[in-house]
């Protein structure tokens, strides 16, 4: 608790991931600040989905540091371990367990101990439930609590992972691609739901959708061809003249 | 408390199924033993030892279930389980017979002396006592399954290849068990039990009990893969089933959940191959065929998979199925079996046991109950979540 708080929640130092010498991502330098929720866009290939695949333990880097809160080097560590660490990743194709109801979605997720003899002896207790209501209620999924997931719409699919992550209550959350195959009114409804979210943690999205990103107001990381091309707000950035050649002006 | 919420764990088809069973375990024995033999409602001693085999049967479809139905992973080798089980029993009704064999050595069995050899090897010691034969009818699948489950999960064996080196592990073991020096009979595999326990094995009482006994490890079975499936861990289980990797990033050790069930299930299995070989009277190394734990997964596949009982009613219908065959058209059985599995694949995916909520209109997915609430009421929710 006296322990200071963290500089950079995240902090990345000249990650480079080699793929038979394709460079995905090269030299990539970025850093996440407490309670910071960042925006990343880039043209496709340009190493968004590879930079997260990293963070989260999916992808070791060829070379370059990857630190949590400052000290933990999450090239190190397993997904399992990054997750622990309270490090929540959104897919961008949203994944959610089809055969199990919205609500023991969110149960699975929700903070609690990992290990099969905890969870063959768990029972839900008032106050796990309540918290799922809690949540349920945040990503707009009340009336279908007792749903099968697999039944939910693409959009109240992309909510329930995101209400997942809620639910896992991690310091960090990685979200690809929130408002693919969105409506308009979801898309601006799932802006909303970020921004709520993000008063609480950091948040990092990556992002397609323009007028999503402008929904956000928040700084803009451009990436370009596995590094970091341009940064500032989404004015400054769509200002660049590079930025407008490898991407806006398109 | 623990067997309270066991108890309450349980859902309506289990209740059904372990109210049939206990009015069984008592029906048939009584009918076979306190009915005279020209009675119209006798049970002969056969009827009792085969309904016997089809419950060893049923339990073993049980644990391919828990793997395969909730799980996700397709064994094609629980026969190794279920006939190693049956070695441990086959070996403790081995030293009963003692001094009775051909060759009258009272601690070598038979083919040991046949074998020229001139004492007992050190792992058929403690064989001799039930208790401990029953220990290892449970340790020794368990042990193995632990170790293989230990490697494959870790390297993350998944599909069709963990399925293949299921396959090959029950063949190795068919290979091995079929060499006379491996120390377990060869070829003809351990037979010409006496007695268990010092009960004449041959009586119509001791089948019974033996009977009966299965009856007991059914119910057993039923109760804990059922606290098993409905428990957060089944519910892990169902989550890794269809999305593992997710399952991972949500900070599960995916690997640590699949080794327990598979080992709990192994150990099941083990059980159902000790009950089977006091009441057929013999294990061989063709019990480790692979054929026969592809004939399990059939079983479980027709009668629904992920549904526990399924596999119950689908490995007594198909074993049912089996003896009317093998008696009355005999050269077809194999392709009827084959037919039955093609069949169910296309026309009924969820098995004999899944048409039966369909037939009512209610069409149950494949998943378990909700959390905390009535059995009426998760009918209703996914039943709707089905439209």
């Amino acid at each position: 608790m006296n322990a200071p708080a963290p500089r950079a929640v995240l902090y990345l130092d000249g990650v480079t991931v080699s793929f038979d010498g394709f460079r995905a991502l090269n030299s990539l330098s970025l850093v996440i600040e407490p309670g910071e929720m960042r925006a990343i866009i880039g043209p496709n290939g340009a190493g968004k989905t590879t930079m997260m695949d990293v963070v989260t333990g999916r992808t070791r880097p060829t070379s370059g540091r990857v630190l949590f809160e400052d000290t933990v080097d999450l090239t190190r560590l397993d997904e399992v371990a990054i997750a622990s660490l309270g490090i929540g990743r959104k897919f961008q194709t949203p994944t959610v367990f089809q055969s199990h109801t919205v609500a023991d979605n969110l149960e699975l997720a929700l903070k609690a101990p990992r290990g099969a003899i905890a969870t063959l002896f768990h029972k839900l207790a008032g106050e796990e439930r309540d918290r799922i209501d809690e949540i349920l209620a945040t990503v707009r999924l009340s009336d279908r609590r007792d749903n099968l997931a697999g039944g939910l719409s693409h959009g109240q699919k992309q909510w329930l992972e995101i209400g997942m992550l809620l639910a896992q209550e991690p310091k960090l959350m990685l979200v690809d691609e929130p408002a693919a195959g969105m409506t308009d009114s979801e898309t601006e409804q799932t802006a909303d739901l970020l921004r709520e979210i993000a008063k609480t943690r950091s948040v990092v999205v990556v992002e397609h959708d323009m007028t999503f990103v402008r929904n956000l107001g928040v700084r803009v990381t451009v990436l370009h061809e596995g590094s970091v091309l341009a940064e500032g707000s989404l004015d400054h950035v769509s200002a660049d003249p590079r930025v407008i050649e490898v991407y806006l002006g398109r | 408390m623990i067997s309270g919420r066991l108890v309450r764990g349980l859902e309506g088809r289990v209740y059904i199924a372990l109210a049939a069973l206990a009015v069984v375990a008592v029906l048939l024995p009584v009918l076979n033993l306190a009915l005279p033999e020209d009675s119209a409602f006798h049970v002969s001693s056969y009827a009792v030892t085969l309904a016997g085999k089809y419950l060893c049967y049923a339990l073993l479809a049980l644990s391919v279930d828990l793997v395969w139905g909730y799980c996700g992973i397709l064994s094609l080798g629980h026969g190794a389980f279920f006939a190693l089980g049956g070695y441990a029993m086959g070996m403790y009704l081995m030293r009963q017979i003692g001094a009775r064999g051909v060759y009258g050595n009272p601690d070598l069995p038979d083919f040991m002396v046949f074998l020229n050899w001139k004492e007992l090897p050190w792992y058929w010691y403690g064989f001799d006592q039930l208790w401990f034969a029953c220990l290892m009818v449970v340790m020794v699948p368990g042990m193995l399954a632990f170790v293989f489950g230990w490697f494959a999960f870790r390297s993350r064996v998944t599909g069709v290849y963990l399925s293949i080196i299921t396959q090959a592990l029950t063949f190795a073991l068919l290979l091995s068990f079929f060499r006379n020096d491996f120390g377990f009979g060869g070829n003809n595999g351990l037979t010409d039990f006496k007695d268990i326990l010092g009960f004449n094995i041959q009586t119509d009482e001791t089948r019974s009990g033996l009977f009966v006994a299965s009856a007991m490890a059914m119910a057993l079975g039923l109760i804990v893969a059922s606290f098993v499936v409905r428990s957060k861990l089944g519910k892990v289980l169902v989550a890794l089933r269809d999305a593992e990797s997710r399952t991972r990033f949500l900070g599960y050790r995916v690997e640590r959940y699949k080794l327990f069930v598979w080992t709990l299930s192994a150990c099941m299995a083990g059980v159902a191959g000790g009950l089977y070989v006091p009441q057929v009277g013999i294990i061989n190394p063709g019990e480790f065929a692979p054929a026969n734990s592809i004939e399990v997964v059939i079983w479980v596949a027709v009668g629904g998979r992920g549904l526990l009982v399924g596999s119950v009613v689908g490995a007594i219908l198909v074993n049912f199925a089996k003896t009317w065959f093998t008696g009355a058209l005999p050269e077809f059985w194999l392709f009827a079996l084959g037919g039955l599995f093609i069949a169910v694949t296309l026309f009924m995916p969820r098995g004999v046991l899944g048409l039966v909520p369909s037939l009512r209109g209610k069409i149950r997915p494949l998943r378990l109950p909700g959390i905390g609430k009535g059995t009426s009421s998760t009918v209703e929710s996914p039943a709707k979540a089905g439209e």
